[in-house]
């Protein structure tokens, strides 16, 4: 990045020096604006959050009750030393956002992370006309191609009806925020008993239908009296629980996995899931060129994944001024 | 049901029981072309047409309308290019194959004069999975990861036959055309195949003390050696050597095949089956397994790699003989009838010999004999017992190898890694595994040495032709290569997913002649090394 871009890179995560913000800084700073809740954008320390309203009750979960949020609307203008700032829907998870910079003339647009498909639990990626796009790359290879996401559920659902015709459960590990919740309004109507939940994933849930979001009818696992044999049922686990000793009382059970990696066989099989679901909440290939050509960028900057396939191709095939933000930046991305 | 389903059930479970009820709902359900296909595919024979991964790669770069440089890229990370290609191909809505993949090789693949058109409307159609199938079918790389115990019993429990019947079929060779389950299933397959070999019965390993097999009189006791288990079959005139792999063997030894001993032999009887052991011999003794390794080796068999490696079939039992399965008999009696026609034979043809009987008292001068067994050049001892009959397979309780140290075991290589160093471009560095009891690879050992400069060529290339996927500089490679690692040690290791580590393990040697499905199983080396009861 250059020395007097609107948006720059500091050890503590992207800054924007005219309105002295950070967007998901990674260590504590004065005004920390966040994308969304997950914990590789939202970090506790800071002395004051900006986020979008629907992400606020996750957020107070995961940063703290006493962490000083100011809940902003999609489209609402903060205005800071001259710096427009705003939020606009992402479509990745609840209260997920976009940040929009505008200064003396200039828009920046951060995506964070977000995705383009149908997702029933979030407000729709909307497209923010812009300068410079820098936008996550989690899966910019275009072996990622996502199918219909409601054709993945209907492939979860003959999953779980296969397990119950056999007499077992169907464990699906799948993120305990925002998949999760996607998955179950995906089921919601379809299915004809609770879905168990892991301890893990019941206050995000709640979060969810707090929020208004309708989901597929759950019960917590623990609720379950102990030594009951479970059999039959599908059970919303978090990937960490795979393979744990949580596991056992659900004795012949098939272990799904519900994530954009499962795209390659190879990954699947590697990680022993029996069943791998094509589900992401981030763009695929398409999504993520779609978006760069309507934004009308004239600058790319890629994060997260692989930052470097979509900035060259960027460069080389659609000539536009692309970069990657600096290697080592991203983390592991939550998927 | 077609393959493609079933190839995506075995491919969605690791468990043995899962595939094999995958396999008899498919064997039960499909059509009996699909099924002569499916078993073809599953034995490695695979249709003749191909197609080059460079041609197929090239097609695809202009088919997806991505830069060469993106493919790679997307190749790197996915790992497998057969799969690569499927996801950059795959049309918007594309559905499972949902024909026979008998007739999708029969009218398509055959037949085409140029691939194509048949991959383009295939391109047009199918989903991912679909594709990846098709592209390892014809760049010929298609694994299916069934060996063959398991692809019989699903056979056998299918159709209601006894396991033993559907063994011999297969192995009498196998046509993808419906008339050969339609054979199978009868029985004529067996009878059809002049030089059908008879299914091998297999030792077990014996472990503690042998005094608990009971008095030593009940055995029949024989070196364990260390050649190519061979069955030599004398029908129609005709001889055939079958090596265990099922392989043809019989151009690799003249010496006991040729056309003048079959027309010489099959005067005094019609018909003779031997089970021994083909050995490289010199001076009284038998040479190392390399030696007849090299021989196998050699395109052309000249004067002087005979004369390098001269070999002899040491017999130890006699399945048939003049046309009467001899199978059922006690081995007393087998062996009572083996020494009178070998007996016979061995004096003017004496590559063709018997594997003696080894005497002893006692168990006590047994396990002393035993100890002479490197010196010998043998593995050890195979005790059998007397009054058992010849069965198919690994049955526990009538044969035991008692093999003598150094500890080895048999393992397939899974992982490889560039070495360091003058060796950092080329594959040195592997990972062997072994079966757990699911029959799934569980890592036993690395091993960084053992094999010649050629050798390691020859696997470096193997390699790199096989790797299933890429984890920074570790190759994961399709389990195939089988090698003999020798060790000074086992112990317990909880920080190894086996649960055991290996002491100094070092490759001994490449087991070209054994499939993968055979490697040394996780439960056995726990009880031959770490004690404790049999699995
Ligand atoms: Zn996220
Ligand atoms: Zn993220």
């Amino acid at each position: 990045m250059r020395p007097d871009d609107l948006v720059q890179l500091r050890p503590d995560g992207l800054y924007c020096p005219p309105a002295d913000l950070y967007i998901d800084p990674s260590g504590p700073v004065a005004r920390a604006w966040l994308t969304h809740a997950h914990a590789d954008h939202a970090r506790a320390g800071s002395t004051r959050y900006f986020a979008q309203r629907d992400a606020l009750a996750i957020l107070q979960h995961r940063l703290g009750a006493d962490a000083a949020i100011t809940p902003l609307a999609y489209g609402e203008v903060t205005e800071v030393d001259g710096v427009r700032v705003s939020l606009h829907p992402a479509g990745h998870i609840l209260g997920s956002a976009q940040v929009r910079v505008e200064y003396r003339g200039e828009v920046w647009v951060v995506t964070g992370d977000y995705k383009r498909d149908d997702d029933p639990t979030c407000a729709a990626f909307e497209v923010v006309p812009c300068d410079v796009l820098i936008t996550e790359a989690t899966f910019a290879l275009p072996v990622y191609r996502w199918r219909p996401p409601q054709e993945v559920v209907d492939e979860v659902l003959a999953w779980w009806q296969h397990c119950a015709a056999l007499g077992r459960n169907a464990v699906l590990c799948c993120y305990a925020l925002g998949k999760a919740q996607r998955v179950l309004a995906g089921l919601l109507g379809r299915a004809d008993r609770p879905v168990l939940l892991h301890g893990a994933m019941e206050p995000l849930v709640a979060a969810y239908r707090a929020a208004g979001v309708a989901l597929a009818e759950t019960a917590p696992v623990k609720e379950r009296a102990r030594g009951e044999k479970l059999a039959g049922e599908l059970i919303l686990a978090p990937p960490s629980a795979a393979g744990s000793t949580w596991m056992r009382r659900f004795g012949d059970c098939e272990v799904g996995f519900a994530s954009g990696w499962m795209q390659v066989r190879g990954d699947r099989r590697r990680k022993a899931y029996d069943r791998g679901f094509v589900l992401s909440d981030h763009a695929d290939w398409p999504g993520l060129l779609r978006t760069v050509a309507e934004t009308g960028a004239r600058r790319v900057i890629a994060t997260h994944g692989f930052s470097d396939p979509l900035a060259r191709y960027a460069r080389e095939a659609l000539g536009l001024d692309a970069e990657v933000l600096s290697a080592g930046y991203a983390g592991e991305e939550a998927e | 049901m077609n393959f493609f389903d079933l190839y995506r059930r075995l491919d969605q479970t690791q468990s043995t029981n899962d595939k094999l009820a995958a396999l008899v709902d498919f064997f039960a359900r499909a059509d009996a072309r699909e099924v002569a296909w499916a078993v073809a595919l599953v034995l490695g024979q695979l249709p003749p047409r191909r197609i080059s991964t460079k041609d197929l790669k090239a097609l695809a770069l202009r088919r997806a309308a991505v830069p060469g440089w993106l493919f790679e890229e997307s190749h790197a990370s996915v790992g497998d290019l057969a799969e690569t290609i499927a996801l950059l191909v795959e049309a918007p809505a594309p559905v499972p194959f949902d024909g026979l993949i008998a007739d999708f090789i029969e009218r398509e693949l055959l037949p085409a004069t140029d691939l194509t058109a048949a991959l383009e409307s295939a391109w047009d159609r199918w989903d991912a999975f679909s594709l990846f199938v098709l592209h390892k079918l014809l760049t010929g790389a298609l694994r299916v990861g069934v060996a063959k115990g398991l692809l019989v019993r699903a056979m056998a429990t299918a159709w209601s036959l006894p396991e033993v019947q559907v063994a011999q079929g297969i192995m009498a060779g196998w046509s993808p055309v419906a008339a050969s389950v339609e054979a199978l299933r009868t029985g004529a397959a067996v009878a059809s195949a002049w030089s059908t070999p008879m299914p091998f019965q297999l030792a077990s390993a014996l472990e503690g003390a042998p005094d608990a097999l009971g008095p030593l009189d009940d055995w029949q006791v024989e070196w364990k050696w260390d050649g190519i288990r061979a069955q030599w079959v004398l029908r129609e005139g005709q001889i055939a050597l079958w090596s265990r792999g099922e392989e043809l063997i019989t151009e690799r030894f003249p010496e006991l095949t040729h056309a003048a001993l079959a027309a010489e032999l099959s005067r005094a009887h019609a018909t003779v089956v031997l089970d021994g052991e083909v050995l490289g011999w010199r001076d009284d003794r038998p040479l190392p397994f390399q030696d007849l390794q090299t021989r196998i080796g050699r395109k052309t068999l000249n004067a002087k790699v005979l004369a390098a490696c001269p070999v002899r079939f040491l017999a130890y039992d006699l399945l048939e003989l003049d046309g009467a399965d001899l199978r059922a008999l006690p081995l007393s009696e087998r062996r009572a009838q083996l020494e009178a026609w070998v007996g016979a034979v061995h004096p003017g043809h004496p590559a063709l010999d018997r594997s003696p009987v080894v005497a002893a008292e006692g168990w006590a001068e047994l396990a002393a004999l035993r100890e002479s067994s490197r010196e010998r050049g043998v593995e050890g001892l195979m005790v059998k017992r007397k009054t058992a009959p010849y069965l198919h397979g690994r049955r526990r309780g009538d044969w035991w190898k008692w093999k003598v140290d150094p500890l080895t075991l048999d393992a397939v290589l899974v992982y490889a890694q560039a070495g360091r160093g003058k060796r950092s471009n080329l594959f040195t560095d592997y990972t062997f595994a072994v079966l757990d009891a699911d029959g799934a690879l569980v890592p036993v050992a690395k091993a960084y040495s053992g094999l010649d400069q050629k050798e390691i060529e020859t696997l470096d290339r193997w390699i790199r032709a096989h790797t299933r996927e890429r984890f920074g500089p570790v190759r994961s490679v399709e389990p195939f290569q089988v090698f003999e690692l020798a060790f000074e040690g086992i112990g317990p290791s909880p920080r190894h997913r086996a649960g055991v580590a290996l002491r100094f393990p070092r490759i001994l040697r490449w087991r070209h002649d054994k499939p993968a499905a055979e490697v040394d199983r996780l439960a056995d080396l726990r009880a031959r090394f770490l004690g404790g009861a049999p699995a």
